[in-house]
């Protein structure tokens, strides 16, 4: 371990401002990648169900005048 | 062997493929950048000249290593996509675009964040951190192309094109700090030769190269299974999986 206590930890040696800002735009701006990635397949999966029904809806309508 | 190769590259089979490689890239990017980190924030040792600013390393030079190494894996598979008309290496090359403007935009700025202390300075317009910008530019173009079609075929091999074109980018990036004189210090990892890094701040480095890897791995899986799904919505076993997720 480098450091003796958690405030000195969090200090950095003085560069605490640069390395917490490092760290904190990278796991942030990671996050949103993953949640945003995590939730396309969702998304993606919605569209085609409610194409799909569009489509149902149609062949009904259209089944319906014949 | 084409015959074999060829079979992995029908939709059904490459997104059940992706999703059995998924859970072992997310648990070794979660432990090796977890372990990684750690080591690196807690355990290395302070560097004489730049105290602990310099941990900063632990995230800059694996998002800086791996934003390049993404951009060869997108140029890969367009080429394959392009050459082979293979469609499923369309769609991964679609998929690793975002992820490498994400990684290269963190390379950017933690290095940004680095410079302003030790160089007193946020950003100069000197080679390597221009032409990693450029490679940024080169990601979003990507993704703007594979955007502006509707038909995803056209529009794969639009931003395949741009894609492998800019591959010239990335030597100028590595030797960028050889053959101009620049503020970003020349390459302390060396395959050939001694690394000039002492083992402890060397090993965590390492280790988050490797889970920055994996993570870009775990992330490409998952936007590819989308894509293949976004791609593929006609297919009966994609709509059978749109109804059960409706009715979820």
């Amino acid at each position: 371990m480098q450091f003796d206590s958690m405030s000195d930890f969090l200090n950095m040696g003085g560069y605490a401002f640069y390395v917490w800002l490092a760290y904190g735009v990278t796991f942030s701006s990671l996050a949103i990648l993953i949640i945003s990635s995590a939730r396309r397949k969702r998304k993606v999966l919605t569209e085609i169900a409610s194409k799909q029904a569009r489509e149902e809806k149609l062949k009904e309508s259209r089944g319906k005048k014949q | 062997m084409w015959k074999w190769l060829n079979s992995y590259a029908d939709p059904e089979r490459s997104y059940k493929l992706a999703g059995t490689f998924l859970p072992w890239f997310v648990c070794l990017a979660i432990a090796l950048i977890g372990v990684g980190t750690t080591w690196g924030l807690l355990f290395a040792p302070m560097d004489y000249q730049q105290g602990d600013s310099f941990r900063i390393i632990y995230i800059h030079v694996p998002a800086a290593s791996m934003s390049m190494a993404a951009y060869m894996g997108m140029a890969t598979a367009s080429f394959i996509g392009i050459v082979w008309q293979i469609k499923a290496a369309d769609w991964a090359a679609a998929s690793i675009a975002p992820i490498g403007a994400v990684i290269t935009f963190i390379a950017l700025f933690t290095g940004a964040a680095w410079g302003k202390p030790m160089w007193g300075t946020w950003w100069v317009w000197d080679a390597r951190l221009t032409s990693e910008l450029v490679l940024l530019f080169l990601y979003l173009g990507v993704i703007a192309l594979y955007a502006s079609f509707e038909d995803k075929v056209l529009a794969a091999r639009a931003a395949g094109i741009l894609a492998i074109v800019g591959v010239i980018n990335i030597p100028i990036i590595k030797y960028s700090v050889d053959w101009w004189s620049s503020l970003h210090q020349p390459a302390t990892i060396k395959i050939t030769e001694k690394s000039t890094m002492t083992g402890d701040m060397l090993y965590p480095l390492l280790i988050n190269i490797v889970g920055f890897g994996m993570m870009i791995g775990a992330i490409t899986l998952v936007r590819f299974r989308a894509e293949v799904l976004a791609r593929n919505g006609m297919r009966p076993w994609v709509r059978e999986l749109a109804t059960q997720e409706v009715s979820k």
